[in-house]
Parts: structure tokens; C-alpha cells; sequence
């Protein structure tokens, strides 16, 4: 323990301290993740009722677009990298990341790409309003001038993921205490692997995307445009090579997650340990072969639509097998339900209900009629929201008190864990309704017959809104009043290295390797 | 918390349950049902509707009968293995023979729903041997049909009043899935729709007859319908193209085989007179009144009522270089469109005595002074001279 953290903002600004980083890089998830939710809180205000009464056409194209891009690159990819920052080195017993500056770098440009994003909103033109997905040509020919501050924003969001995956697999793969194998693994960290390796080979992908469209804006190439010879079909292939990796990118750290709470409350080792490994590589292969399953409108020849129907299916094998190993696990435990564990629950049952939904848009016959309705605005929600935010949330309640060495109030703790499962199934359960009755999604405004669940939807949506603000109180009560909570294993059922350690976790830790046996 | 546990159970297995009750009535229900009672997808008029149908219900049912296992194994669990009613964890952590099994079995369910999956989307690629053709364009934000080989062919757009949207007048029971014109088709015959852009990704999506299809510019894609009764059925544009991308909607009228008949010869004629109108002349007056409607029709969206557009989106047109300018050029604006930007080309959506109207109408209203006209016989040379 050569010497503390730095005085003053210095410690910021400077950090190379993987739990300094980490910690900043959750809190501006969690500040990217408010924002995020205020344009849905728009979006679902603007909907409750058919008509336009809050805002115009072209401003909800841009809240539902910004929605999207704030959540996904925002909110949900920079709060695992600040779990993996936090937890990697205490998970493998190494004294820090290897790669401290790096690490310092790919945080620090973080809030300027999306303050180049968030910019765009106060110019002329207005912020990106070309959906997520910014599908060619209505995200180049037709996009109002500001797409370039977006193009440039991605870019600089994508080289910091990039350099937040090179330092997770650096560190992982260098910088085991003696005894930790690769088949010792925690599960956070094997996930983390895996995912750092897909964001490795898919963001340059997305960086070449946007970089076509600069071309196609700015010099005059016809990359997407059929009239140059070029097609805007090609847009989403490129889009969705990158596009469909990415949503496992968010969802394998939350399985990581869900492995190391579902075992602690269960008080029993997480069941098929290998099986959870190969079915975690399993879906990182399959996640590069069935990109067109989101594009099976687009007209495609028959052989590719059965090609990627048949892929795409196959998914729902090692998905199954996660969930299966999941609830074996809890099978003949020794249950008990604090909060990370109901939030860890919830993920196993939405998540589950998501991947039906998924296995349902998978038969691409059945695809024709959800394709773009609401339906998949409810699944992937299901899979997004369910899967990847309880997760975080459950992440957050489970290692609080490693991390400040205060335990969170339990009953405000299970209060807001209620509020926002039954919010998000009022918001999002309606949402299914609405796509199979014929609801597209990204429509301002909608005929009668959508009105009632709508609303229903709308409703459900502000209560799941309140539950974050009520999490925000939550880990700030935490920090400032909490009860102390200093035993080194905060959990009766916890196993692994970061239990072995003082609660809070001090600002250098094993800087002498442990010996895992 | 017993009671807890009992709702959860009831509370997660209530939507897939509720969905698949609620295939079974809808069946029972008429095409327009709406509200609450709008919670499964329509079986449709085709027989690929039906398919999808029949293929989505088995697939929600085997997820129902997964989520009883699975859930019912979980909730039993957490009942039953509570360290509150004294339960001690056991510590076994792998077989090999669990694991095995649990990934074929799914494997083999997968099969088993590849097999009906696969028979209905090749019936779905088959567009040979149709007895229609059908193109159809999408456009920010209006369809354009044309029915091939017929020469009839007109634009299909939005009847609901901007009133009504920002809610100055109460909403009609069609709002925004109403159009001045709908696609009328014979039923009993086998519709090729051949689907293209002018400018964005649209789609063309009609739930009752399971056909929603990209309509991508610079490509055509192909898909069919055979509808098997008469009736209205409304669809909407599935791919996000604009600000005016819920304003898009389709409108089917299905029809008998005679009507259809009668329908298309009046087309024709209609078309016809349309070609004569195009001779005519026309006072300023008439130019300028029937401009303003026209143009709030279709350039109004963009260059707003007042000719001052979105700043940084769309350019304004009071005291614009091309309005103001000489009229050959603006001709060519209106008529070609600008390429490389959201300008589209009128000359192929608007008759000839629109497209003059227009013209006069942005030359000489908001304060712009030209003072000049055109009339459709210019805008008719300017096409015929290119």
C-alpha cells in the first residue's frame, strides 16, 4: 500500500487507478442512462394519447433516435466496462488493469463523444433522426447536416470501447494471481473475455459504416446510393455485422453477472460451470452468422432468408442451456431473497420471456408480420432493459458494499426492485399487443384502435422511470449514511477473491499476488 | 410471502397465456376489432396469412409449454428451497448427461418448427404465374400505385386533416389509416406487387394479407398476395422514412372480380381526360388557387405552409434564388428534383396541371413577386424537350 489516491480533481483527470476508473465510468453510465430516460419518458408522454400534444414529428424521430444511441453506447456499454474495470482486477487477484493510461484514455474521451452527439440537439437541423440503426439513404442523402457531428461522436465512443476491450483482455489473460486458470475463472470475468474479444473485431466494423457515410455526404462516393451504383442495402448489412454482436456484447457481461449472484443467494456452486463457458463462446461464434435475421423484409434471396432462419434458431440452444444451468443452480439450494438476488431472478424470468419473443421473430415467415412493429420494441426491451439494466442494477446492490464498505437500506432496496419490475412489464408486456395488432414501431402518433395499451404502456413506462431516480436515492443514501458494513464477506453464499479482501476494497489491492489453490 | 410467490407465478405466465387464449377467441371476432381486445396478430384474408398465423400460434404454444417447465421448476424452488423454511443447500454442480439432453431436446424442437417455417416462406417467395401486376413506390410520405401494362396509375396519401393530429378537431374512426385513394384489387387473383423508393427505405405492410416488404430505391422487390374476401384493409408504413413516416398509410379495397372490372375502365377514362387537361390554359387566378391547394398537399410538409421550410432541414421558398429566379430552372427543380438531396422529382408523381399551379403558386405567393405564370402546356414541353 505504497501511497492513497491524489488530492483534489487531479484524481480524476490523472486516474489510473482501476477502481477510480471504474467508478467513473459507472457514474457517467448512470448519468448518460438518466438522460437516455428522459427522451423515453418524451417518447411514451408523446404517445399516451393519439394525436400530437407535446412535441413535433421531426423531434420525436430525434428522441427516439438519441433514446437509442445514448442508451446502447451510453448508458449500458460504459456501465459494464465500469463493473469489469472495478471487478476484473479484484476477480483475478491482480493489483490493476494492465494498462492504467490506456485506461485513463478510454474514459476520458468518452464524455466528449457524446457531448459531440449531445450537441447536435441546440444546432440547426436538430440531433440524428434516422432511428439507431441510422439506415442509408435517410441517414446520409436525407440526414440534416448535423449527421457529421454524430458520425464523429460514434467514432470516438467506438475507439474507447475498443481500447476499454484490448485492456480487459490484456489484463485477463496477463495478469492472473499464481493459480487462477483460465477454467477457474469467475464466470463476470470468462463473459467479459469473450465479450471484449466481439467488441475487438465488430466496432472497427461500425467505425468503417459511419465512415462510408461521411464518404457518401461529404465526397461525393456512392457507397449507399443505388444511383451511383451502390446499395442501401449494403448499409444494413455492414450495420447489423456489427449490430447483432453488439447486443450480445450487452447481454454476455450481464450473464457473467447473473452467474456470480444467482450461486451466492442459492449458497451453491453455479451448476455446469464448463457448460456456462462453452455455451457463452457458443453464442459469441453464432452472434457473426445470423445478422441478416434483422433484415429479413429487405428481400433477400430465399436461400439466405432459410440460411439465417436456421442460424438464428440455433441461437436458443446455448441460450437455453444458460438458463437451464441458472435454475438447476437454485434447484435444492439454500434461497434466500436480498435484492441483488430478486433483481438477478427477474433477469432469469424476463429474460427467458425476451428470448421466446426472440425464437418467435426468428421463424422468418412469422418475421413478415412482426418486423418493425412494436413487437420488436417489447422483445428487445425484454432482452435489453430485462436482461442487461436489471442486471446492472442487481450488480450495483451486490458489490455496493465491496465498494464503499456501507450496506444499502434492504427495504428501500426491495421497493425499488418491485417498482421497476412491475413498471417495466406495464410498459413493455402492451408492447407486444400493440405490434401484433398491427402497431409499426417509431411512429409519432397512431390510429385509434392502439389507443388503450398505449396508454397502458405510457403509464407503466414513468413508473419504471421513477424506479431509476429512486435507485439514484438508494446508492447515494448508501455513500452518505449508509450502515457501516466492513466484514470481508458481505454475503453468507459469497465465493471469490474479492471477498477475501477489506470492505471497502482499499485503493491498492493485491499488490502482493494471492495464491489461488 | 407464499401468496407472493403464487402471484409472481400467475403474474409471469400470465402474458403467454393470455396471448394464446386470446388467438382462440379472436377467431371468433371480426377484422375491426379494436382496443383492448387487439392482442394477437389477425389470421388475415390469404393463404400466407393464414400460414404465418398457424406458424406463430405453434410457436407461442411450445414457448408456453417450455415457460411451464421452466418457470414451474424455478418457482418451486424458490418455494420450496427457501433458507427460511430451514432448506440446506446441496452441492452437486455438473452432469454431463443433464446437460446433453437439455441441449438436444431443444434441438430437436427447433427441427420440428423448421420444417413448416421453411414450406411456408418458399409458398411466400413464389411470385410466379401472377395475374396482376401491381407497382407500387414508396415516397416521403404518400404511395404511388401503378397498376402495369393498364396505364392507370395515381398516388395514395393521407386524407387525415393536420387538425385533427395536433388535436383541433376530434379524431373520425379512421384516423391516420384513411387515403384520398386506395389500391383496389380483385380478390381470388394472385397480385404480384413489385415495390420500389424514390427516395428512403419504406415498407409496405398490410397485416391481413401478410405481406410487408422493403421498398428500397434503386431496387425492386417482389412478394404477392391472393386475397380471399372482399373488404377494406389497412396497412402502414413498417420502415422508418422521415418525419412523415406515421402519415404514410395503405389502404386496400378488395373487391369482386366485376367490380374490380368496372372500376379499372373508369380509371382509364379518367386517366385519359386527365392527358386533355393538360392542353387546357388557365387564368392566374385559377393557377394560384389551385396552386395553393396543391401545394399544401404535397410540398407543404417540407416547405410549410408560409414557404419558410425547417431551418436547417428543408430550405425556405419566400425569397429563394429558384422561385425568384429564372423559370427553367425552377421547372427543372419541381419537375427533376436536386440530387443528392431530399428535393424529390415531382414530374412523374403530380399531372402536368399541378405541377403548374405549383409553380405559379411558389413564384407569386408569400410575398414573392415573379408575377410570371406557367401552364400545364409549359410544364408538358419542358418534360417533352429533356
Amino acid at each position: 500500500m505504497a501511497h492513497g489516491p491524489a488530492k483534489g480533481i487531479g484524481r480524476w483527470l490523472f486516474a489510473t487507478n482501476h477502481k477510480d476508473i471504474g467508478t467513473m465510468y459507472l457514474w457517467f453510465s448512470f448519468a448518460m442512462f438518466l438522460l437516455g430516460g428522459a427522451f423515453a419518458m418524451i417518447i411514451r408522454a408523446e404517445l399516451f394519447a393519439p394525436g400530437m400534444q407535446l412535441i413535433k414529428p421531426e423531434f420525436f424521430n430525434q428522441m427516439t433516435t438519441m433514446h437509442g444511441l445514448i442508451m446502447v453506447f451510453g448508458a449500458i456499454m460504459p456501465s459494464f466496462v465500469g463493473l469489469a474495470n472495478w471487478m476484473v482486477p479484484l476477480q483475478i487477484g491482480a493489483p490493476d488493469m494492465a494498462l492504467p493510461r490506456m485506461n485513463n484514455l478510454s474514459f476520458w474521451i468518452l464524455p466528449f463523444g457524446f457531448a459531440l452527439l449531445a450537441s447536435t440537439l441546440f444546432m440547426e437541423g436538430g440531433a440524428p433522426n434516422f432511428g439507431w440503426t441510422f439506415y442509408a439513404p435517410l441517414s446520409t442523402t436525407y440526414a440534416p447536416d448535423t449527421v457529421n457531428f454524430f458520425i464523429f461522436g460514434v467514432h470516438i465512443i467506438g475507439a474507447s470501447s475498443i481500447m476499454g476491450s484490448i485492456n480487459i483482455i490484456a489484463t485477463i489473460l496477463n495478469l492472473r494471481a499464481p493459480g487462477m486458470t483460465m477454467m477457474k475463472l469467475p464466470l463476470f470475468v470468462w463473459t467479459w473475455l469473450i465479450t471484449a474479444f466481439l467488441l475487438v473485431a465488430v466496432m472497427p466494423v461500425l467505425a468503417g459504416a459511419v465512415t462510408m457515410m461521411l464518404m457518401d455526404i461529404n465526397f461525393g462516393t456512392s457507397f449507399f446510393d443505388a444511383a451511383g451504383g451502390g446499395d442501401p442495402v449494403l448499409f444494413q448489412h455492414i450495420f447489423w455485422f456489427f449490430g447483432h454482436p453488439e447486443v450480445y456484447i450487452i447481454i454476455l457481461p450481464a450473464f457473467g453477472v447473473i452467474s456470480e449472484i444467482i450461486p451466492t443467494f442459492s449458497r451453491k456452486p453455479l451448476f455446469g460451470y464448463s457448460s456456462m463457458v462453452y455455451a457463452t463462446s457458443a453464442i459469441a461464434f453464432l452472434s457473426f452468422i445470423v445478422w441478416a435475421h434483422h433484415m429479413f423484409t429487405t428481400g433477400m434471396p430465399i436461400a439466405g432468408e432459410l440460411y439465417f432462419m436456421y442460424a438464428t434458431m440455433l441461437i436458443a440452444v446455448p441460450t437455453g442451456v444458460k438458463v437451464f444451468n441458472w435454475i438447476t443452480t437454485m434447484f435444492r439450494g439454500s434461497l434466500t431473497f436480498e435484492t441483488p438476488m430478486l433483481f438477478a431472478i427477474a433477469v432469469v424470468i424476463l429474460f427467458t420471456f425476451g428470448g421466446f419473443t426472440g425464437l418467435m421473430l426468428a421463424v422468418a415467415p412469422a418475421d413478415i408480420q412482426y418486423h418493425d412493429s412494436y413487437f420488436v420494441v417489447g422483445h428487445f426491451h425484454y432482452v435489453m432493459v430485462a436482461g442487461a439494466v436489471f442486471s446492472m442494477s442487481g450488480a450495483v446492490y451486490y458489490w455496493l458494499p465491496k465498494w464503499t464498505g456501507k450496506m444499502y437500506d434492504e427495504t428501500m432496496g426491495k421497493m425499488q426492485f418491485w417498482i421497476a419490475f412491475v413498471g417495466f412489464n406495464i410498459a413493455f408486456i402492451p408492447q407486444h399487443f400493440l405490434g401484433l395488432a398491427g402497431m409499426p414501431r417509431r411512429y409519432a402518433d397512431y390510429a385509434l384502435q392502439f389507443s388503450d395499451w398505449n396508454m397502458v404502456s405510457s403509464i407503466g413506462a414513468f413508473m419504471y422511470g421513477a424506479a431509476q431516480l429512486m435507485f439514484l436515492y438508494n446508492v447515494i443514501s448508501t455513500i452518505v449514511s449508509g450502515k457501516p458494513s466492513t466484514e470481508e464477506k458481505t454475503w453468507e453464499g459469497a465465493q471469490g477473491l474479492e471477498w477475501t479482501l477489506p470492505s471497502p476494497a482499499p485503493f491498492h489491492t493485491f499488490s502482493t499476488p494471492p495464491n489461488v489453490k | 410471502m407464499v401468496s407472493r410467490v403464487k402471484q409472481l407465478v400467475v403474474y409471469a405466465l400470465s402474458p403467454l397465456l393470455l396471448l394464446s387464449f386470446v388467438g382462440q377467441l379472436a377467431r371468433a371476432e371480426d377484422a375491426h376489432a379494436s382496443g383492448w381486445s387487439l392482442l394477437n396478430m389477425t389470421e388475415g384474408v390469404t393463404g400466407v396469412s393464414h400460414d404465418i398465423y398457424d406458424l406463430h400460434m405453434t410457436v407461442v404454444w411450445i414457448c408456453v409449454w417450455i415457460s411451464v417447465v421452466v418457470y414451474g421448476v424455478m418457482f418451486y424452488s424458490m418455494f420450496a428451497h427457501r433458507k427460511s423454511r430451514g432448506a440446506k443447500a446441496s452441492n452437486f454442480h455438473e452432469s454431463t448427461v443433464v446437460e446433453l439432453l437439455w441441449t438436444i431436446v431443444p434441438v430437436l424442437i427447433l427441427i420440428w418448427v423448421a420444417f413448416p417455417s421453411t414450406r411456408v416462406l418458399i409458398d411466400l417467395y413464389d411470385t410466379s404465374e401472377a395475374d396482376i401486376d401491381i407497382k407500387v413506390t414508396g415516397y416521403q410520405w404518400k404511395w404511388q400505385y401503378e397498376y402495369l401494362g393498364e396505364g392507370v396509375e395515381f398516388m395514395s396519401e393521407l386524407t387525415t386533416s393536420e387538425a385533427a393530429i395536433y388535436n383541433l378537431e376530434p379524431k373520425t374512426e379512421y384516423y391516420l389509416s384513411e387515403v384520398n385513394e386506395p389500391l383496389v384489387l380483385p380478390i381470388g387473383k394472385k397480385v404480384r406487387f413489385l415495390l420500389t423508393a424514390k427516395d428512403v427505405i419504406h415498407a409496405w405492410w398490410v397485416p391481413e394479407l401478410g405481406v410487408k416488404r422493403d421498398a428500397v430505391p434503386g431496387f425492386i422487390n417482389e412478394t404477392w398476395a391472393k386475397i380471399d374476401e372482399p373488404g377494406i384493409y389497412r396497412g402502414f408504413c413498417a420502415e422508418l422514412c422521415g418525419k412523415g413516416h406515421a402519415f404514410m398509410p395503405i389502404v386496400v379495397n378488395a373487391v369482386s372480380e366485376e367490380e374490380y372490372a368496372v372500376w379499372l375502365a373508369a380509371k382509364k377514362e379518367a386517366a385519359a381526360a386527365q392527358r386533355e387537361m393538360a392542353k387546357q390554359s388557365f387564368t392566374f387566378e385559377q393557377l394560384m388557387a389551385k396552386g395553393e391547394e396543391s401545394y399544401n398537399r404535397s410540398c407543404a410538409g417540407c416547405h410549410a405552409a408560409n414557404g419558410e421550410g425547417i431551418p436547417g432541414a428543408f430550405p425556405a421558398l419566400k425569397g429563394s434564388a429558384v422561385a425568384l429566379g429564372p423559370v427553367a430552372k425552377h421547372l427543372d427543380v419541381v419537375v427533376n428534383g436536386t440530387a443528392g438531396t431530399a428535393m424529390q422529382a415531382f414530374g412523374g408523381q403530380l399531372s402536368e396541371v399541378d405541377l403548374a399551379a405549383i409553380i405559379t403558386y411558389e413564384r407569386n405567393a408569400w410575398g414573392n413577386d415573379v408575377g410570371d405564370m406557367v401552364q400545364p402546356i409549359d410544364v408538358l414541353k419542358f418534360k417533352q424537350g429533356q
